[in-house]
């Protein structure tokens, strides 16, 4: 599904490396766990993932089944089927949530040559799947995460999730500013998503989050790189060991 | 106050306009204190303190420069919503095109008739404001409007009227130099929805005086054409009487020149006043948004709500000031002007000014600009929304401040459709 080949990453702005030939590969219907410490790159290999400009790759690929990813505008790789939760959902005051979600539905549709959804199937599709993430009405009536909690803010990205339907999820530190209970809701609507042709690279930091989504696959990353991968259990020995025991064993 | 620098001489203009005949003595007089007013203080001119930002010359330029007529343009905005229709055509009241001008709780009289009668309300009404609104900013082309202007109407408001009244201004003739002056009257608890529309003229000089009487309200709504090549230099005078309320809203696509003055006075308590405007142009656009609110009585709130969408040249100007007297206090002051700039080309020019003599008020200002912001347009992109359309709905988003104060959600629906037109047209 998802095949990231020795990418090499620096920021625009300043001459500086942040990914460092990060290898990794994901099949169809896999969650992939990436970890590391604060700085290590995780979030950096989301954004170039998803298209953010500011970032200059110099080596390697990414690409999503046989699409060049690197070679497609933001809005290219979510009709392609990418999509990415934000760490921090951005508020965009003055365009309504159930705006945003029915123009990037049929945005997406439209350019896989699909038909637009219309507005009483739309609003059908979009309460069902918000009722699972208990969101209410007034939520989806509001502007764009303007005066969402934290809790609201990962919500509404997983509702997004759920109504766009993409088959390669990346979620950006997706537990970061939740409560337990509030985890718990995200991840039981991650999990109902989880199927056969839906991939999952799940970048956290803490190991908590994998108690709720299990992973098949954990990588740990450290400053710019890949050091290590293996099953869950490396997510264990990170929550007994902290980061610092592993970085010394790779080394 | 004249400015102390000379000012170009402003008979030229005068003497293109020749003094309507015929009309009664009081009319005549306020037509005569008018011109010895712009003789003496003279026409604008770059070294005036508030049109520093706005070049006057094609406004004050003879014979005006022609403008290419947009023949597709027919303001459809407000069919859905039931009217009485009063077009005009190229400044001039068109009769044969418009709705008879008969409406429960209105009195509508053409200018050029009320002018010649004794109407009492009018002959108070006429030039009142406008000569108030002088002080202490003049206003020259306003004051040209009440020396010479001989189309428009009197309407006075005694009741709820039954249905707005809709103004409409049709253009045939891409060279036509028009004036057109209302006097609005609203008495006590009385209520009228006002709709202009359309270019009007190649150039355009409006004024419009409204007196808002006791718990009255006046609602005002207008579009002022997609034409290009037209100038307009248009002003708004409202007073408000005790517990009154103006709402006015402008929107303003494309247009070479447009200067929109507002001077509002509060004259009595607790009452309510706010302008707003929506502008989006790009290119040879130039658009002014003028506004003097004095508060001159107890609890009156005021807001002032700006956006302007520019691109590829276009300049934005907006000179806002709130004065509040020694007597207003409890005011509540408020105001905002933004401005989105699409490209590096385009400016905006604001002058933000509060005036306050009174020592319990609560007012603020305030005024931006700034591009579309990026991390906004990524999380659109992100989703699958194409840049394009993800910056209009931006834009949009950006405006909609200003439309927000568009009571009537119709109209306000209107004015949204309009300007994604305006974007879809601009996306090609």
């Amino acid at each position: 599904m998802l095949n990231v080949e020795n990418l090499h990453v620096r920021l625009e702005e300043e001459d500086k490396a942040i990914l460092k030939g990060v290898t990794l590969s994901v099949g169809a219907g896999e969650v992939h766990a990436v970890m590391g410490p604060n700085g290590s790159g995780k979030s950096t290999l989301s954004y170039v993932l998803a298209g953010r400009d500011g970032y200059a790759v110099t080596e390697g690929s990414a690409a999503l089944d046989d699409l060049d990813l690197l070679d497609l505008e933001p809005e290219e790789r979510a009709a392609a089927g990418l999509f990415l939760a934000f760490q921090y959902p951005v508020e965009i005051p003055g365009v309504g949530n159930m705006t945003f979600l029915r123009t990037a539905l049929n945005a997406q549709r439209k350019a896989r040559g699909e038909d637009e959804v219309n507005a009483a199937d739309f609003l059908r599709l979009v309460r069902e799947k918000a009722r699972t993430l208990n969101i209410d009405g007034e939520m989806l009536k509001r502007p764009v995460n303007v005066g969402f909690s934290g809790g609201e803010k990962k919500r509404n990205e997983i509702l997004q999730m759920a109504v766009l339907e993409p088959r390669m999820c990346i979620l950006d530190e997706t537990d970061s500013g939740l409560d337990v209970d509030a985890m718990k809701l995200v991840a039981e609507g991650v999990n109902a998503l989880r199927s056969p042709e839906r991939s999952f690279l799940v970048i956290t930091h803490y190991q908590r989050l994998l108690d709720h989504i299990r992973p098949d696959v954990v990588h740990i990353m450290a400053d710019g790189q890949i050091v290590a991968t293996g099953g869950p259990e490396l997510a264990l020995e990170v929550e007994t060991n902290g980061y610092a025991d592993l970085l010394k064993s790779v080394a | 106050m004249a400015a102390p620098a000379p000012r170009p001489e402003a008979g030229g203009l005068l003497d293109a306009w020749p003094a309507p005949e015929g009309e009664a003595g009081w009319a005549a007089a306020a037509r005569r204190r008018a011109a010895e007013r712009l003789l003496a203080r003279g026409a604008p001119g770059r070294r005036d303190e508030y049109w520093r930002f706005t070049n006057p010359a094609s406004l004050l330029a003879l014979p005006a420069a022609s403008a290419e007529v947009l023949a597709e343009d027919a303001t459809p905005i407000f069919e859905a919503i039931d009217r009485l229709r009063l077009v005009f055509l190229d400044g001039v009241f068109a009769p044969e095109l418009s709705d008879s001008p008969e409406l429960d709780g209105v009195e509508i009289e053409p200018l050029s008739s009320a002018l010649t009668k004794d109407i009492h309300w009018a002959r108070e009404a006429f030039g009142a404001l406008e000569g108030r609104g002088q002080e202490p900013v003049d206003r020259p082309f306003a004051t040209l409007n009440t020396a010479r202007a001989r189309e428009g109407f009197a309407i006075r408001v005694t009741g709820r009227a039954a249905r707005p009244v809709s103004l409409v201004y049709l253009r045939r003739d891409a060279g036509a130099d028009a004036q057109v002056r209302h006097v609005l009257r609203l008495e006590a608890g009385a209520d009228l929805t006002l709709i202009e529309s359309g270019a009007g003229a190649a150039r355009f000089n409006q004024v419009l005086e409204a007196e808002i009487g006791e718990g009255a309200a006046l609602h005002h709504v207008r579009t002022q054409g997609r034409d290009h090549g037209r100038r307009a230099a248009t002003a708004l005078f409202a007073r408000l009487g005790r517990a009154a309320t103006f709402k006015s809203f402008t929107l303003t696509l494309n247009g070479r020149l447009t200067r929109n003055e507002a001077v509002i006075e509060f004259a009595g308590d607790d009452a309510v006043a706010h302008v707003a405007g929506a502008c989006v142009g790009d290119g040879d656009f130039h658009h002014d948004d003028t506004v003097f609110v004095t508060h001159g009585a107890l609890g009156c709130e005021s807001r002032q709500v700006f956006k302007k969408v520019l691109r590829a040249g276009a300049v934005g100007v907006f000179q806002g000031k709130i004065l509040v007297q020694p007597v207003a206090q409890k005011t509540d002051g408020y105001q905002i002007s933004q401005a989105l700039l699409l490209d590096d080309d385009s400016q905006f020019l604001a002058k933000p000014e509060l005036e306050i003599y009174a020592d319990d008020v609560a007012c603020s200002h305030g005024s931006t600009c700034g591009a579309v912001d990026e991390h906004m347009l990524f999380y659109l992109t992100s989703r699958g929304i194409p840049r394009a359309e993800a910056e209009e709905l931006l834009v949009l988003a950006f405006l909609d401040e200003a439309i927000a104060e568009i009571e009537d959600a119709r109209i306000a629906a209107g004015m949204r459709e309009r300007l994604a037109a305006w974007l879809a047209r601009r996306r090609g």
